[in-house]
């Protein structure tokens, strides 16, 4: 080797070695920040009370279940919304569309720039549909937004899982004598199955985190929802009201969600990673 | 197949003989194009019942796509464009009035490397036959069974039969594919390099089944290996760049070839 691809060789070594760091670091300060804030603020009460009391002046009486527990109606509701529409089409683009490359490729295309759309926007197109339906902020227009929020990455996450699916495999479905519609239900979907889990879960960790779509649609409330009528709470709009409180502690109950809300979506990317296939 | 057969019995020839001679696959003028290339140029042939064909030649010269379009799962390459007929038991395969599951529900398929579906060994065999519509569990266990003591695979996976099938060695899953295949009762068998990746002793299974196979199933197998295709071959049909070279009986394909593409490849592979 010349000189001078040995030190662009350590160069580019170096640089990528310093950039993994600093992304770690800056990973761990953000945890750190979280819990150093919130952890003390951390108590079974706060989980498992609504807000109640001088609350929002103090910190202190009842919790954030309200937030909690709307958070999971909603993502769980939204997710169940989404994964029926979003199977279908995933399975639709990979076994009839396939006939038509550039129509399949024109919906790739389009659903990328889906998933691209900042989910602000989500919200103001679910405010717009909810003035235009006459309802008010409510777990359902909440649910509803969040659902169109996440399909996209639905859709996609698991049409590169179908892809991945050997030709193979397809003509020997077919040859056995079967419809496109047993090969996608019988064959498609067990195949793919841990994949489409996968998929699923990842749709459900943006949901479950997301403020923007859920800022103008589901409203905020201290109770926690009976109906799909009602307004509801979330975690992400729970941190972003209590952060702007100039009361210390009251920020702390931020940070506090901010640790609860981490924990959901790392329990769940890590039931993802168990369940990606592992052959 | 009506006029051969009238032909045949009005001059008392047996019904062995017939079903030995009546043409089971009838290939007129099939022409295929992918992207500006011509992949199979005017291919004409017909397919004894009862025998083991071979389709012989190079890599690329359209083996595997002749062999395909017979169930016609060129259906699921966009860029192929077939045109031309192909007649089994008599019948147009590409009339879009018939029902294609039930066309290739009368061939079972071979492919280079195994695919079991994603269930378990005993559901791999089932699969097929809840399609055809049967119900009974007591048939459908007979027939597993069956189908996998007639591929020698039993012995080997009568105690996980309800595990995956995915977990099985290569060779022990291509010989549950070949089972599969014959458990939904087809006519005709194709296989496409059906022992390319198995080692030599799951592939001489392979071979004998065939051999034994033949005296109720039409088979057309695809193969580039020269010694396969003299240890199988009842007829050759021998392929370069997309056109039928030659045709015709074994012995007469290995012993006497006539045109100099021939020559040259059995030269080469001795």
């Amino acid at each position: 080797m010349t000189l001078r691809r040995k030190w662009e060789e350590k160069f580019f070594h170096g640089l990528s070695a310093i950039v993994t760091l600093l992304i770690v670091l800056v990973l761990v300060h953000l945890v750190w920040t979280i819990i150093a804030k919130g952890a003390s603020s951390l108590s079974w009460k706060v989980v498992s009370e609504p807000p109640n009391g001088s609350f929002y002046f103090t910190g202190e009486g009842g919790g954030f279940l309200n937030a909690i527990a709307g958070s999971f109606y909603l993502a769980v509701s939204a997710v169940i919304l989404s994964f029926l529409v979003s199977l279908p089409v995933a399975l639709f683009l990979n076994i009839y569309l396939i006939k038509v490359p550039r129509l399949l490729t024109a919906c790739r295309f389009f659903l990328d720039v889906l998933w691209g759309i900042p989910s602000i926007v989500y919200g103001a197109f679910g405010f717009l549909i909810l003035m235009y339906l006459g309802y008010r902020n409510s777990l359902g227009a909440g649910i509803i937004t969040v659902a169109t929020l996440i399909s996209p990455i639905m859709i996609r996450s698991m049409d590169e899982v179908l892809k991945t699916i050997p030709i193979g495999l397809q003509e020997a479905s077919y040859a056995l004598g079967s419809t496109k519609t047993e090969t996608a239900f019988k064959i498609f979907f067990k195949q793919a199955f841990p994949g489409l889990a996968t998929a699923v879960l990842l749709a459900f960790g943006r949901g479950i985190g997301d403020a923007a779509s859920v800022l103008f649609t589901a409203g905020f409330t201290d109770l926690v929802p009976h109906s799909l009528g009602d307004p509801t709470a979330t975690l992400p709009l729970f941190i972003f009201y209590q952060l702007s409180s100039p009361s210390e502690s009251v920020q702390n109950l931020a940070y506090a969600a901010s640790i609860v809300l981490t924990l959901i979506i790392l329990v769940v990317s890590i039931t993802a990673r168990l369940l990606k296939p592992k052959r | 197949m009506p006029s051969t057969l009238v032909n045949m019995q009005q001059k008392n020839i047996t019904v062995e003989s017939i079903a030995a001679t009546v043409p089971v696959v009838e290939i007129d003028k099939l022409n295929v194009y992918s992207k500006g290339s011509h992949i199979l140029k005017n291919v004409s042939t017909v397919i004894p019942k009862n025998k083991i064909t071979v389709l012989l030649g190079p890599s690329g010269c359209g083996k595997t796509t002749l062999l395909k379009c017979l169930n016609r799962l060129t259906d699921l390459y966009p860029d192929l464009k077939v045109n031309g007929s192909i007649r089994i038991d008599g019948e147009d395969i590409f009339d879009s009035r018939k029902d294609i599951t039930a066309i290739r529900q009368k061939m079972g398929l071979l492919l280079q490397r195994p695919y079991p579906l994603p269930m378990s060994i005993y559901d791999n065999i089932a699969y097929g036959l809840k399609l055809k519509g049967i119900r009974s569990k007591k048939i459908i266990s007979e027939k597993v069974e069956k189908h996998l003591k007639e591929v020698a695979l039993w012995e080997e996976v009568k105690d996980r039969l309800k595990t995956s099938a995915q977990r099985l060695s290569i060779g022990q899953q291509q010989r549950l594919c070949l089972a599969r295949g014959l458990a939904v009762e087809p006519e005709i068998i194709l296989a496409d390099e059906p022992s390319s990746a198995l080692d030599p002793i799951s592939s001489r299974v392979i071979e004998e089944e065939f051999i034994r196979l033949k005296s109720d199933y039409t088979i057309i197998l695809v193969t580039h290996i020269l010694r396969q295709a003299k240890r199988l071959a009842d007829n050759v049909i021998f392929m370069y760049y997309g056109e039928i070279i030659e045709s015709g009986p074994a012995e007469e394909i290995f012993e006497n070839p006539q045109s100099e593409i021939l020559k040259e490849y059995l030269h080469v592979g001795h």
